[in-house]
């Protein structure tokens, strides 16, 4: 606010070596526990990741704040459910479907409600938010109210030996990083070496031009519409394995990627991994490396990340402005 | 001396503000205590907090998803001082809106700098994160909340069973924060904020400090925002996290979207809506075939309101008060047998509409 941009560098440099120094004090004796809670954050980072990637992909290209993105996670999560319940198709063909079916989903709504009022930011913004209002409503209604989880395919259950400390850690969440990893390197590939990501690229930047040079915009959006929702499907196929699927979930991860993609700044891939890391680390590092009297307040600390990543930098760590 | 005429367009003009006057005024001894207290108090004290969002947008061009934060802030504050520091009701209140106020003006200043949808973002984060720390925090509320077992005597000790008193002390105090913000509208202060919400940078230039400006203006949004917390605990005699929830947070955007973003009046409009249907939507879907019942029954309230929202949004973006504007507009120009002009201050200046902008934008 009253710093530069220099000085705002240095005093965010200086906070995180604090909390690094801070943890490091903490965790001097007890590195089990250090490994294990890290392993938390990276893993629910990973997860914070895949989702946010969907989001700041819809936005940075189409300027489309989709508030429907955590419903979209959340029904994703409730079909992968529902086919493991029901349907004798394996966990693995169970996530294929709920991550394509809400990509189809996603870009269905972009066809139908988004479309056709493009540019007015604010008004696609009410119209996700009452998708995802009656969404919500209508998940509770055919879902029910009660918290699930799924199982993960055989060969993900059970826990990895880590050979130190004797520690071992579950094979799914190990998983889960790999998949965030390999999102990652996806969309990486996806946005600077193919053409869709030339084009991609080029209309985040100047869409008008890019229409007047014949390509045609509308499928780049609804392809990327998909892709982005199909992303926020695969966060929800995954989470059932590892957090619990109940009506509330959908905010919550909606939260979640926005805070992220708050951090990181919108439209910016390598801002959401890093937000999405902060964000994981700070949760599972509160609750266990708090002073004991503040361990009830822990959801303050990913407030103070927000409002100090905001005060320095107002368009997020890499966000440019619109 | 115009004034005073009493041609055929202004009688039609006047008769409904009179009628409708009468109607609020006397709603006490005209309807059922029921209906009194289930749908006119809840529309009157979530008027209140969907005007506080009308005013950031349409004077401030600040769409702010945190007024549930506020009044969250103002209620939990209240009711913790009563319930669990034995204070008296009025000192608690007071407290309750001066540490509302507070959390409103830090919150502004840290989303003045964004603008449009980034603070729109922001502000929802606020309003979760209020959420999820009263969750969290059994020592201001935890889960189950807070209970009071009285509201101060002056709004009536049960204001479910007896709603009079607050319907009137909800009435004054919604004609009070009406009044305030036409009479801020009109302050330097207020025109000033006109003036960063169509051309932020200009203002800038001409030395004015824009991010402590909205920061202010966010604050006076908040005060009004707290009044309605207060309210909302008098109406419960509870407040708990499930008071301010995503459900809640979208609600009070609903209504100030359905009753019309840019005119004070449509706050109250759209509560007015919410309302009707929050009380009758039960009885009304359990008429319904067994087959609606899963997606529109009794109990899919939300569903509901969330349609109602989305067309609105679609067709109308200036919601039930744009809607009533171009009626009322046509209407007279049909009275006036297209002579023009003498369309009447009657029918225009019930629904004076304050946003230069016109009424497609959202």
């Amino acid at each position: 606010m009253w710093v530069s941009r220099r000085g705002g560098t240095a005093i965010g440099l200086a906070g995180l070596a604090f909390v690094l120094a801070w943890v490091g004090y903490k965790a001097y004796g007890d590195p089990p526990t250090w490994i294990v809670v890290t392993l938390a954050g990276l893993t629910l980072g990973s997860l914070y990741f895949i989702i946010a990637s969907g989001f700041t992909l819809i936005f940075g290209l189409m300027r489309v704040v989709n508030m429907a993105h955590g419903s979209f996670y959340l029904l994703a999560a409730y079909i992968t459910y529902e086919l493991q319940l029901h349907g004798t198709i394996s966990w693995g063909w169970s996530v294929v479907v709920a991550v394509l079916g809400v990509g189809l989903g996603g870009l269905v709504m972009q066809q139908l409600l988004l479309r056709w009022n493009y540019g007015q930011d604010l008004r696609q913004a009410l119209i996700t938010i009452a998708v995802s209002y009656i969404m919500a409503d209508q998940m509770l209604s055919y879902f029910g109210g009660v918290a699930e989880d799924v199982q993960p395919a055989v060969v993900f259950q059970g826990s990895a030996n880590l050979h130190v400390y004797g520690l071992a850690y579950s094979w799914f969440r190990l998983f889960v990083l790999l998949c965030a990893a390999a999102v990652g390197l996806g969309l990486l590939l996806l946005i600077k070496r193919t053409r869709f990501g030339m084009i991609v690229r080029a209309g985040v930047d100047d869409r008008a031009m890019v229409s007047a040079l014949g390509i045609n915009v509308q499928r780049v959006f609804a392809a990327a519409f998909f892709i982005g929702s199909a992303l926020a499907g695969l966060g929800g196929a995954l989470a059932g394995a590892m957090v619990s699927i109940a009506p509330g979930e959908d905010a919550n991860f909606l939260l979640k990627a926005l805070i992220v993609v708050i951090i990181g700044g919108m439209g910016s891939l390598g801002g959401a991994a890093i937000g999405a890391l902060a964000l994981g680390l700070v949760e599972q590092w509160s609750p266990i490396y708090l002073p004991a009297a503040w361990s009830n307040y822990s959801i303050l600390l990913t407030f103070l990340l927000l409002i100090v990543v905001l005060a320095l930098r107002p368009l997020g760590l890499f966000g440019r402005p619109a | 001396m115009r004034q005073l005429e009493l041609s055929p367009q202004r009688v039609v003009g006047l008769v409904p503000a009179v009628g409708l006057l009468a109607v609020v005024a006397l709603a006490p001894l005209i309807f059922s205590r029921f209906f009194l207290g289930s749908v006119l108090v809840l529309t009157l004290w979530l008027g209140i907090a969907a005007v506080s969002l009308i005013f950031l947008a349409g004077l401030g061009g600040m769409i702010s998803l945190a007024q549930t934060a506020v009044y969250g802030v103002a209620g939990f504050t209240y009711g913790d001082l009563v319930v669990k520091s034995g204070w008296g009701q009025w000192p608690a209140i007071a407290v309750g809106i001066l540490v509302a106020v507070g959390t409103s003006f830090v919150m502004g200043l840290i989303a003045a700098r964004s603008e449009g949808i980034y603070f729109l973002m922001i502000t929802l984060a606020f309003a979760v994160l209020a959420f999820y720390f009263y969750l969290q925090v059994p020592q201001l509320s935890g889960q189950q909340g807070v209970h009071l077992s009285h509201a101060p005597a002056l709004v009536g000790l049960d204001p479910l069973s007896h709603p009079t008193r607050v319907y009137y002390a909800a009435l004054i105090v919604s004609i009070a924060a009406y009044a305030f913000i036409r009479y801020i509208q009109r302050t330097p202060f207020g025109i000033a904020l006109q003036g960063i919400r169509d051309e932020p940078v200009r203002m800038r230039s001409l030395g004015y400090n824009v991010p402590l400006h909205r920061a202010l203006a966010f604050t006076v949004g908040g005060l009004i925002a707290s009044l309605a917390g207060i309210f909302s605990v008098f109406y419960n005699l509870q407040i708990s996290p499930g008071s301010i929830n995503i459900n809640q947070i979208i609600n009070v955007l609903a209504v100030a979207v359905v009753g019309g973003m840019y005119r004070l009046e449509g706050a109250w409009v759209g509560a007015f809506v919410f309302s009707i249907l929050n009380t009758y939507v039960f009885t009304w879907a359990g008429h319904f075939p067994s087959w609606l019942q899963k997606p529109l029954g009794s109990e899919r309230f939300p569903t509901w309101i969330g349609i109602v929202f989305l067309v609105v949004v679609l067709v109308s973006p200036g919601g039930l008060m744009g809607i009533w504007e171009k009626v009322s507009k046509a209407l007279a120009a049909a009275l006036s047998g297209g002579r023009g002009g003498d369309g009447g201050w009657g029918l225009r200046s019930i629904t004076h509409r304050w946003a230069p902008s016109s009424d497609d934008t959202t």
